[in-house]
């Protein structure tokens, strides 16, 4: 019955995407990093899910949906060890993880109110300066921000 | 994107900042041309600031250019809700090269991104301020004939203060020591620490403002203590003359030891000093004029003499 109910949970997906491991305190975030609220296909969210690795964890599951590298990518910024599942006929056909892009273009807003990309309009630009503690710092103004932190916009 | 244009000391090598100097010195040695004769030069003025102003349009007009621009954001388009990007397009139409000072910090940065005309950055909120530096670190090499393996003492706001940061990274091609004074508040951030760390400089923390360390100085770099920096107005009371040189606190120092302070001055140099020897703050802004049409002109990517100087 238990394990029914956890099945449940994690429906399984005919094809497109599962965005596992996901920290749960970040969610949401990735969520909107990675625009599925304007998905139209089924998208399936859980949170505070039992994990083995991460004790708890969150997952995505977008269906019909297979996401560019590029944007995949941004969630690295928040959840570095988020694994991808690209479903076809409910096989795996490839798990991946994955990577932080050198630079970031448009998704993290500056906290420095007086940096000029939060009076104009205009996309923020920020670059990784530090991959093991994930630290990036605003093109612009030079702020540095712990990717944890960072305010998503 | 033009890639003569100057944003931040940061952004140019050690070779480029030498062959700055070297032109610099060539400007003092004659600073009266017709090098820039039918440039125009647009000086933008989104922040009122007369001293970089007035510095930046003596360079252009000594070398035969002319200036069209604004010394206060009120009277402009930009009052009326303009954005920058639409200022700095429209005046790319008219000018050669843009100087630009601007309150928002990475203004100039992005300016450089929309359009194809050089851009100098004269000032971008507590960001950078890429003149000042090249007119400090020219400053310190005519006083001290060279750049190499000198001692530089930091007096007074180091957290907020851009020139002290712009310096130190600066200073770093050329084997610096630092000593640090200030008060807990205004302590150098941790990240310049971290820039010394990285590329092996020496650095002393004090509390103290003493004869001991000025005594062991080449330069002496003073900033002004703003009270507005502080949360706590009572600290600002207890600091705020603790970090004032007086002309007694000279007598040890090094024959060579020259005093710089970016100006404006308010109380943390007492009147006595300008008559010392070791006073060189008035020149330094001299210096600023020279300076600033080497960087004029590397902006316009035109070939000027250097001077032979020996670093
Ligand atoms: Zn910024």
């Amino acid at each position: 019955m238990k394990a029914d109910k956890k099945e449940l949970a994690v429906a399984a997906l005919r094809c497109g995407t599962v965005i596992d491991h996901v920290p749960n305190d970040v969610l949401f975030k990735a969520v909107k990093i990675l625009g599925i609220e304007n998905i139209k296909s089924h998208v399936t969210i859980g949170n505070n899910l039992s994990s083995k690795r991460l004790g708890s964890k969150g997952i995505i599951k977008v269906a019909d949906v297979e996401f560019a590298e590029d944007v995949i990518n941004r969630i690295a910024l928040i959840a570095p060890h988020a694994k991808i599942n690209i479903i076809r006929d409910f096989d795996v056909v490839e798990k991946r993880y994955v990577t932080l892009p050198d630079e970031i273009v448009g998704i993290v807003r500056c906290d420095n109110p007086k940096c000029i990309t939060n009076n104009e309009p205009m996309r923020t630009r920020f670059s990784v300066i530090d991959r093991d503690n994930l630290t990036i710092r605003c093109h612009y103004c030079g702020r540095t921000v712990k990717s944890e932190d960072a305010i998503i916009d | 994107m033009n890639s003569n244009s100057l944003v931040s000391i940061d952004d140019i090598s050690r070779d480029e900042i030498v062959d700055l100097l070297k032109q610099a010195r060539y400007f003092e040695m004659h600073p009266d041309q017709k090098i820039l004769d039918g440039k125009v030069v647009a000086t933008l003025f989104f922040e009122p600031s007369t001293r970089t102003r007035l510095s930046f349009e003596t360079a252009v007009n000594r070398l035969g250019g002319r200036v069209i621009g604004f010394s206060d954001a009120s009277t402009t388009s930009s009052s009326k809700g303009e954005t920058l990007k639409d200022t700095i397009k429209m005046v790319s139409n008219y000018v050669d090269l843009i100087i630009m000072r601007h309150h928002l910090e990475g203004a100039a940065r992005y300016a450089t991104e929309v359009t194809d005309t050089p851009v100098i950055n004269a000032g971008d909120g507590a960001h950078q301020h890429p003149s000042q530096t090249m007119l400090d670190l020219y400053s310190i090499y005519k006083t001290q004939g060279t750049l190499q393996n000198l001692s530089i003492t930091m007096v007074g706001d180091l957290k907020y203060g851009r020139t002290v940061h712009s310096l130190l990274m600066a200073m770093r091609y050329f084997n610096p020591t630092f000593h640090f004074i200030a008060c807990e508040e205004l302590q150098m951030p941790k990240e310049y620490k971290d820039f010394c760390d990285k590329y092996n400089i020496r650095y002393y923390e004090h509390r103290d403002f003493t004869p001991e360390v000025i005594n062991q100085s080449d330069i002496l770099y003073m900033t002004r203590v703003q009270r507005e920096r502080f949360t706590d107005i009572m600290e600002y009371e207890r600091v705020k003359n603790l970090y004032t040189l007086r002309s007694d606190m000279l007598e040890g120092a090094r024959k060579n030891m020259r005093v710089l302070h970016p100006l404006p001055r308010v109380n943390e140099i007492a009147y006595d000093v300008d008559d010392s020897p070791h006073a060189y703050y008035f020149e330094q802004a001299r210096n600023g004029l020279y300076a600033r049409q080497a960087i004029i002109c590397k902006a316009l990517g035109i070939d000027i003499p250097k001077m032979e100087i020996t670093l």
